[in-house]
């Protein structure tokens, strides 16, 4: 293997060439991930948003050096998570998806003894717990199994012995999935905190709201590859700052129902799609569209079953990327 | 590069301390350096292993005294108390190589008792808590992340299990020297200390080794069959209840045995416990133990490692 800072993975908190990976099934070969170009500056929180089996998991595992890639190379701290999986592991913290804390051990053993496997002292594994166990608020629950912990508790204590080590980069897998609203709003203020500090963050998401209010830059991932990415407001406008209407009707739409609305010529629409039983129309003023379609719609013998109009969002932004509605 | 700079306090709904930001925030800049080396974090992961096993003292105490403990009142107790035709020692033990006087069931007992207590204890220690940590939480992730290569941690977990194997072979000794009727005293007689030491370290070894082997290999839904297809032969046909060399009347089953590594185990401490008692030669056990250490160990190491990073 060439050393272990790759040509290309200088500067970067993480970089992925190409990556790539494919289960083999009885069924036949299995793309996860085809192909994925990242990279993520030091201090960046960076986002991995896509729905449920995109490959955002995957992705993860291959850069926490779990999963072991099929094709193309990634970088953590400029190290070869293939070539150099220890190294890598030495620089980063990472907070499952599940609750994966040593169920054996009491919360407080639970970072001391994460501190010792990552070469710290007796002394100072105890201190550095005192102090994860006093920043997250889980101080009086010390002595507890970690299995009496409720899921909020759970989570920080999975976040603070990801920190014990202050990792390079801080890995965070769906972190507040399942987490009451109040509780992920907790974890979201700790997670501020800690970028505000400077830690590199990579978190993966399936809650659109989740990704706009806390990264700076986000990939879009969708059947193993990146649709789009950038920042919040890049992602809006290189798809159109675009508000979408759709209207669904009791029956199929008869495939000339766009065409006669003239919609498509209307000022700031960029596209109207019909498809089964509804009409989509991607537009910057949407002000009367609604009406017109409904009015079309009756025209044509159809009774409208539901409507919606959704302001542009990244829900929007996957909504155009993919066509398909984003579903948690 | 911009950073975001709001910093809004932070409220616990749940009770149980306020954590601030600027405590949150110290976490980052107040940091300890970690200097891991691979000897720490061995030693590390073996310090969790002994302070769980602390902590589980009386249950996995238990586990090791009850099974020996009935057997031996059973078998040394019970059995020469209710008359001369239950006392199996006799036949068996006449079939020996080299009887000097009567020997009594208990003297086969001991090294066949502890020969099972080692393999019965590394497959609680290794492989019933590695299915647990393989199991759709995947808590092995835990450690995976630790700063090692994963074989590191295969063989961790071989030798945290031989330990405990051995302090559970080790239990046997006082059960089976203290509990018999009266004249039925086991014949243990220590000649090479050293040579006992390094049987059951191996003995010890290689149970856990297997025990590893079996954990990553076995469908967790089928654990029940690890009973029936793995530990209840090897037991019932490892040498624990007569001597190897007794099988002769049964040829073709004293061949047949010897693809089982318990009965290496449970002959290799015949050799140095109860050397009254024919035994199979020394070099054999040797071999045996310590190359099925080896592929064990190997094949544990490899499929465990395959299953940590799919």
């Amino acid at each position: 293997m060439t050393a272990a800072s790759g040509a290309g993975a200088s500067g970067h908190a993480i970089r992925t060439e190409d990556l790539r990976k494919t289960y083999k099934s009885s069924r036949g070969d299995v793309p996860a991930v085809r192909g994925i170009d990242l990279s993520v500056g030091s201090g960046q929180f960076f986002g991995l948003l896509g729905p449920n089996g995109a490959g955002k998991s995957t992705t993860i595992g291959m850069l926490t050096t779990l999963i072991l890639p099929t094709g193309g190379r990634a970088w953590v701290s400029g190290l070869d998570v293939v070539a150099d999986p220890v190294g890598v592991k030495r620089r980063i913290g990472v907070v499952t998806q599940t609750n994966t804390l040593d169920m054996q051990l009491t919360v407080a053993e639970n970072l001391e003894f994460r501190s010792r496997f990552f070469g710290l002292s007796l002394r100072e594994a105890s201190r550095r717990a005192t102090q994860l166990l006093e920043a997250f608020g889980l101080a009086d629950r010390r002595k507890a199994m970690s299995t009496d912990l409720s899921g909020g508790q759970a989570r920080r204590l999975l976040i603070a012995r990801a920190l014990v080590h202050r990792p390079d980069v801080l890995f965070l897998d769906e972190p507040t999935a399942g987490l009451d609203p109040q509780t992920r709003v907790n974890l979201w203020d700790i997670l501020q905190v800690l970028h505000a500090e400077g830690q590199t963050i990579l978190l993966t998401t399936h809650y659109m709201e989740e990704a706009e209010a806390l990264c700076e830059q986000i990939a879009v991932i969708d059947h193993g590859e990146v649709l789009a990415s950038g920042t919040v407001n890049e992602l809006k406008d290189s798809t159109g700052a675009e508000t979408v209407i759709t209207v669904r009707y009791e029956d199929t739409v008869p495939e000339d129902l766009a065409a006669r609305t003239g919609l498509a010529d209307r000022p700031g629409v960029s596209k109207v799609e019909a498809d089964g039983d509804f009409v989509r129309v991607f537009t910057s003023e949407p002000e009367g569209v609604l009406g017109e379609l409904v009015t079309a719609g009756s025209a044509a013998g159809l009774t409208v079953r539901d409507a919606s109009q959704l302001k542009p969002s990244l829900e929007t932004v996957f909504l155009t990327l993919t066509g398909r509605e984003y579903r948690e | 590069m911009t950073t975001t700079t709001r910093r809004a306090p932070i409220e616990v709904a749940e009770p149980g301390g306020t954590p601030s930001s600027a405590q949150i925030a110290a976490l980052i800049a107040d940091a300890p350096v970690p200097r891991p080396t691979l000897l720490k974090t061995f030693n590390a992961m073996m310090a969790r292993e002994f302070r769980v096993l602390r902590r589980n003292a009386i249950a996995t105490f238990t586990r090791a005294v009850m099974q020996p403990l009935l057997f031996v009142f059973v078998f040394a107790y019970v059995f020469p108390k209710i008359g001369g035709g239950f006392n199996l020692g006799g036949g068996a033990a006449a079939a020996g190589a080299s009887v000097k006087g009567s020997i009594n069931f208990a003297t086969i007992l001991v090294p066949g008792l502890m020969a099972s207590m080692l393999l019965m204890q590394g497959i609680m220690a290794v492989t019933f808590p590695l299915v647990m940590e393989f199991s759709w939480q995947r808590t092995i992730e835990d450690r995976a992340l630790a700063p090692v290569p994963i074989r590191v941690l295969a063989i961790q977990k071989i030798v945290a299990g031989a330990v405990q194997s051995f302090i559970g072979a080790v239990i046997v000794f006082p059960i089976v020297l203290l509990v018999h009727a009266a004249g039925q005293a086991p014949h243990v007689h220590v000649t090479n200390w050293a040579l006992f030491i390094l049987i059951l370290a191996f003995a010890s070894l290689l149970t856990s080794s297997l025990g590893l082997l079996l954990g990553t290999i076995m469908d967790p839904r089928k654990m029940q069959m690890l009973f029936a297809v793995i530990l209840l032969p090897a037991t019932m046909l490892g040498c624990v209840y007569y001597p190897w060399s007794a099988l002769h009347h049964i040829r073709w089953l004293q061949i047949a045995v010897l693809i089982n590594p318990m009965v290496y185990m449970s002959e290799g401490l015949r050799a140095v416990l109860t050397p009254v008692l024919g035994h199979m030669p020394l070099w054999a056990v040797l071999v045996a133990l310590i190359g099925g250490t080896a592929a064990f160990g190997y094949l544990g190491t490899r499929t465990f490692t395959k299953r940590v990073l799919n």
